[in-house]
């Protein structure tokens, strides 16, 4: 027999559901990362997980990016798309010392170039502490980012969740 | 009765079946060809040797896991991070009710030696407790050879992310990882990775649904990349968990491939709460005061979150932190 994997994708998924026999949907803080994707403007973070200070962003990814970084390493997951992602070293740090999720950066990040990695869908990329990233889209897709709460995580729950 | 020294493992010789008999406090298991047989001071129980093999195999390989792992609705542990509770009845209504529950609490490393040595002793040469039942042989029968290279399994655990340089590494056909038969469509290609010189321990990626295809077990999350306390432990799933896994704090699943039909019940009387069906793509919480079960009729690949920090299960205990992630 001949098995078809379903994976999902920005114009092909179906959500799953909850069926209530004693409880509130709203417990299970039920999205689905690519109906979220969807919806959001480009490279907007849009939490799809919280665990106390921790979240999971889906990301649509269309066009490129600005620069980021981040005091702590992170990591995407391609959900969708081709996306590249660009590295620096950067001479000096743009996150403060401590600071919690990703932060922007200005303009262009000044320091040595890492190097850069080509994912497709199912392809994990560390983003490690300390460096300078940016996101081409070379086709339109999703990422879902592994990050802690920061200032450009967005949070709207009531709009993306089963209630 | 013999004592093993180092590790107190009590166990006597073969039994008419061949496998050996343990005692853990005032626990006694014993095994025959088809049933583990579990008595405490106020009680009995049987599960059947396929079931009870697949859930001590988790509670081995997981070291106790988080919060609490059922067996079934009456025999299970509770992990308090360096002792364990084993239990009968302690999550089931009625068994409270009628007060015929009993918990006894162990050194973590008693009842871990305990149960490995059970895992190794009871589990025959053609039986793996990870495998899907379709990709394995029955347990039945009397004792018949072992499988020990099956059920002591390395548990992998990146520090940074696999394919980190140093890190643990991308699994491929030569590391003894083939394609699982219900993944063999997903496709296999490595990202392009152009690390400038001196920077190849901090430029890595890697094909994260191509790893998973090539897990040999199932419903044994694993650690593939780290931020801090937050760990992504995917994992393939087929069949059922044979653990009905209670939450000490809030836990995730992203549905990575597939589907995953979760049943939902309280965690301390087993009342059922909600069915959460979950297909690619999907993003939920299990709350902190659930147990839950999943069933995956076409192995699936589920991301299951975790917050590892050691403050959790206190504060939320405590009431200090909600048993839900968000409220909106
Ligand atoms: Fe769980």
């Amino acid at each position: 027999m001949a098995y078809k994997t379903v994976f999902g994708s920005l114009d092909n998924f179906t959500k799953g559901r909850i069926d209530i026999i004693n409880d509130d949907p709203k417990h299970y803080v039920f999205s689905n990362l690519f109906e979220v994707a969807k919806k959001s403007k480009p490279w907007e973070k849009v939490a799809v997980g919280i665990n106390q200070e921790y979240v999971l962003e889906a990301i649509r990814a269309e066009g490129q990016s600005g620069w980021y970084s981040c005091d702590h390493d992170e990591t995407v997951i391609c959900m969708d798309g081709d996306i590249e992602i660009n590295f620096v070293k950067l001479d000096n740090p743009v996150a403060a010392p401590g600071k919690s999720g990703s932060v922007s950066i200005n303009g262009e990040p000044v320091g040595k170039k890492m190097g850069r990695v080509v994912l497709q869908q199912g392809h994990q990329a560390l983003l490690p502490k300390g460096s300078a990233y940016c996101f081409t889209a070379k086709k339109t897709g999703v990422l879902l980012q592994q990050t802690i709460l920061g200032d450009l995580t967005k949070q709207r729950w009531s709009q993306i969740c089963l209630s | 009765m013999s004592t093993a020294q180092d590790s107190g493992v009590q166990t006597s010789g073969p039994n008419n079946f061949g496998y050996n008999d343990y005692v853990l406090g005032s626990f006694k298991f014993n095994r025959d060809e088809f049933f583990a047989h579990v008595s405490w001071p106020t009680g009995s129980h049987s599960i059947s040797i396929d079931n009870f093999l697949r859930a001590l195999q988790r509670d081995c390989a997981w070291d106790f896991f988080y919060g609490t792992v059922n067996f079934d609705h009456v025999v299970g542990t509770i992990n308090h991070y360096g002792t364990v509770d084993l239990f009968a009845g302690r999550f089931n209504e009625a068994y409270r009710k009628a007060e015929l529950d009993h918990s006894e609490n162990f050194q973590t490393p008693k009842i871990r030696a305990t149960f490995h040595s059970m895992l190794d002793n009871w589990t025959n040469s053609t039986f793996d407790p990870f495998a899907s039942p379709a990709e394995t042989q029955a347990p039945w029968g009397v004792k018949s050879g072992s499988n020990t290279d099956a059920v002591t399994r390395r548990r992998v655990a990146a520090a940074r992310m696999v394919g980190v340089k140093g890190d643990e590494q991308i699994r491929t056909d030569a590391t003894g990882h083939p394609i699982n038969r219900m993944f063999a469509d997903v496709p296999q290609g490595e990202p392009q990775v152009f690390a400038e010189p001196g920077f190849e321990g901090e430029i890595a990626a890697f094909n994260l649904f191509a790893y998973l295809s090539r897990s040999n077990v199932t419903w044994n999350p694993s650690v593939v990349s780290v931020c801090k306390e937050s760990l992504y432990c995917p994992t393939t799933e087929e069949y059922i968990l044979p653990i009905v896994h209670g939450n000490d704090r809030v836990e995730w699943f992203i549905q990575l491939s597939d589907e995953i039909v979760w049943d939902v019940a309280d965690r301390e009387t087993g009342a059922p709460r909600a069915k959460v069906t979950m297909r690619a793509g999907d993003c939920a919480a299990m709350p902190a005061d659930i147990r839950h079960q999943g069933f995956s009729s076409k192995r699936s690949m589920l991301l299951v979150w975790e917050n590892n920090s050691a403050d959790l299960p206190g504060l939320i205990a405590s009431g200090k932190a909600p048993q839900y992630p968000v409220s909106f």
